[in-house]
């Protein structure tokens, strides 16, 4: 091949660091010309599509520290697993059926088997399936950079489409979530036209905990996607919920809440008004499932 | 510029000279000429470019080549059994119509490997689960599914 044919090929460097410490090392070495790349099927497509042609693509595939499962009560998820390790865990479907309802329907299994729930958040799509489940769940978002380490609450990560609280040269290392209080019940909603390979029209994430009479709520966690820039809290829906004895009725009125709160877009996937009405519908259907779930 | 790989394709060693950006499926195809795999949407969306890696279904067209050192990669060509003869899989593709155009078969075989080395006696729900990323345009997915489903029956019979 002549050197002329060589140069004209559009091509990066692929770069598979084995530790946390390379890959953070690479990132503050290439700065703006790397970009991170976990399962790619979503950067691989963008890249294909020239919208984005970065100098070198960061794996971090193949870094054991960003690759596990921690649950001790408490729960620790490495950025780069992948939906697929999540979604056949089945002590996360024991203890955090949330996930389980969030991933299972994500893409398919094939790119379930490499999207991984770090690129998922990091995307920060309004429509992210782990992201109303991560918030409800109050996530702590572990941060590595070269020679740094932060936190922050997954409220605060979100800054809107496409946006991140991360900094140049930093990626994300896990998602920690704290052990859910007794009588809890969680669950995810998917609002799609078809079950899989589709994003949602919406998102639903409802974690209910009961009192000991397995009736009042203690506390309420109410998490929207495509309701707004960003996945969003229903906060004002929570408070009502909190203290209150759930039924069908009092889930109607959260719902009413929860859609007055959020700021749905028309857009192809469905209309203003649409998401609207299915907020309440699904805020209320969604917290069923926990009722039954906490009491199951 | 380019960057030699190796692993392994239907338990054969292999050695490739690829460009980092280059896809899996390309290298299959083009390189290796396995054409078994097909090319549809180019984006993950069909699953006519499934094979499997390390055991797991994945898009090849786009899956990093690079991300394949030192793994085993199984295409549809790897399922052929004794003397040439059809996997069970096949057979079953064959026996229940589950074929028409053919584009999607390849893909559609390798997803239910997949799932029947994890659940050898799976539902009707766990097959449309399975295939959920396998596009076909043809048959409306009866047919294959009632393929899937007797190709489980077959392969437990053989055991």
């Amino acid at each position: 091949m002549s050197i002329r044919e060589e140069a004209s090929v559009r091509t990066f460097q692929y770069l598979k660091p084995t530790s946390l410490e390379d890959a953070v090392a690479l990132l503050a070495r290439y700065g703006d010309k790397a970009r991170v790349v976990a399962g790619g099927t979503d950067l691989m497509i963008q890249w294909k599509k020239k919208l984005v042609s970065p100098d070198f693509m960061i794996s971090v595939r193949n870094i054991p520290e960003l690759n596990f499962i921690h649950l001790n009560g408490d729960l620790s998820i490495g950025s780069a697993t992948t939906h697929r390790t999540l979604e056949i865990s089945t002590e996360i479907r024991e203890k955090f059926p949330i996930i389980t309802d969030a991933v299972s329907n994500l893409g398919s299994v094939q790119v379930r088997n490499s999207a991984t729930i770090g690129g998922n958040l990091c995307n920060a799509a309004p429509s992210a399936d782990t992201g109303p489940p991560m918030l409800v769940l109050e996530t702590t978002v572990q941060i590595a950079g070269l020679g740094t380490q932060r936190s922050v609450p997954i409220a605060e990560f979100f800054k809107g489409p496409g946006r991140t609280d991360l900094h140049p040269g930093e990626l994300v290392t896990s998602f920690d979530v704290p052990q859910p209080l007794a009588n809890t019940g969680m669950s995810y909603w998917k609002h799609t036209r078809r079950k899989a390979m589709d994003l949602p029209i919406l998102g639903v994430a409802v974690l209910l905990s009961l009192e000991d009479d397995m009736k009042t709520c203690r506390k309420a966690r109410i998490g929207l996607g495509v309701a707004g820039p960003t996945p969003m809290r229903a906060k004002k829906a929570e408070s009502f919920l909190e203290g209150k004895s759930i039924d069908a009725v009092v889930l109607d009125e959260a719902g009413k809440i929860a859609s007055a709160d959020a700021s749905p877009r028309t857009t192809i996937r469905g209309s203003e008004w649409y998401r609207r009405d299915m907020i309440r519908i699904l805020v209320k259907r969604t917290g069923l499932i926990c009722l039954d779930r906490a009491q199951g | 510029m380019k960057q030699t790989i190796r692993f392994t394709v239907n338990g054969d060693s292999v050695q490739v000279d690829v460009y980092p950006h280059w896809n899996l499926l390309r290298v299959l195809r083009d390189e290796l000429e396995l054409t078994g795999a097909k090319q549809g949407c180019g984006e993950g969306e069909c699953g006519a470019c499934t094979v499997l890696v390390n055991g797991a279904p994945i898009n090849s067209c786009i899956y990093p080549v690079v991300e394949v050192e030192g793994k085993d990669v199984l295409t549809i060509e790897g399922l052929v059994g004794k003397d040439n003869g059809l996997h069970p899989i096949q057979t079953a593709f064959l026996e229940k119509a589950g074929v028409q155009c053919g584009f999607c078969t390849p893909g559609m075989i390798m997803s239910a490997k997949a799932l029947l080395d994890r659940t050898p006696n799976p539902t009707e729900d766990q097959i449309r689960h399975a295939i959920a990323g396998n596009m076909c345009r043809c048959t409306g997915y009866v047919q294959i599914v009632d393929s899937i489903s007797y190709a489980a029956e077959i392969m437990s019979r053989a055991e």
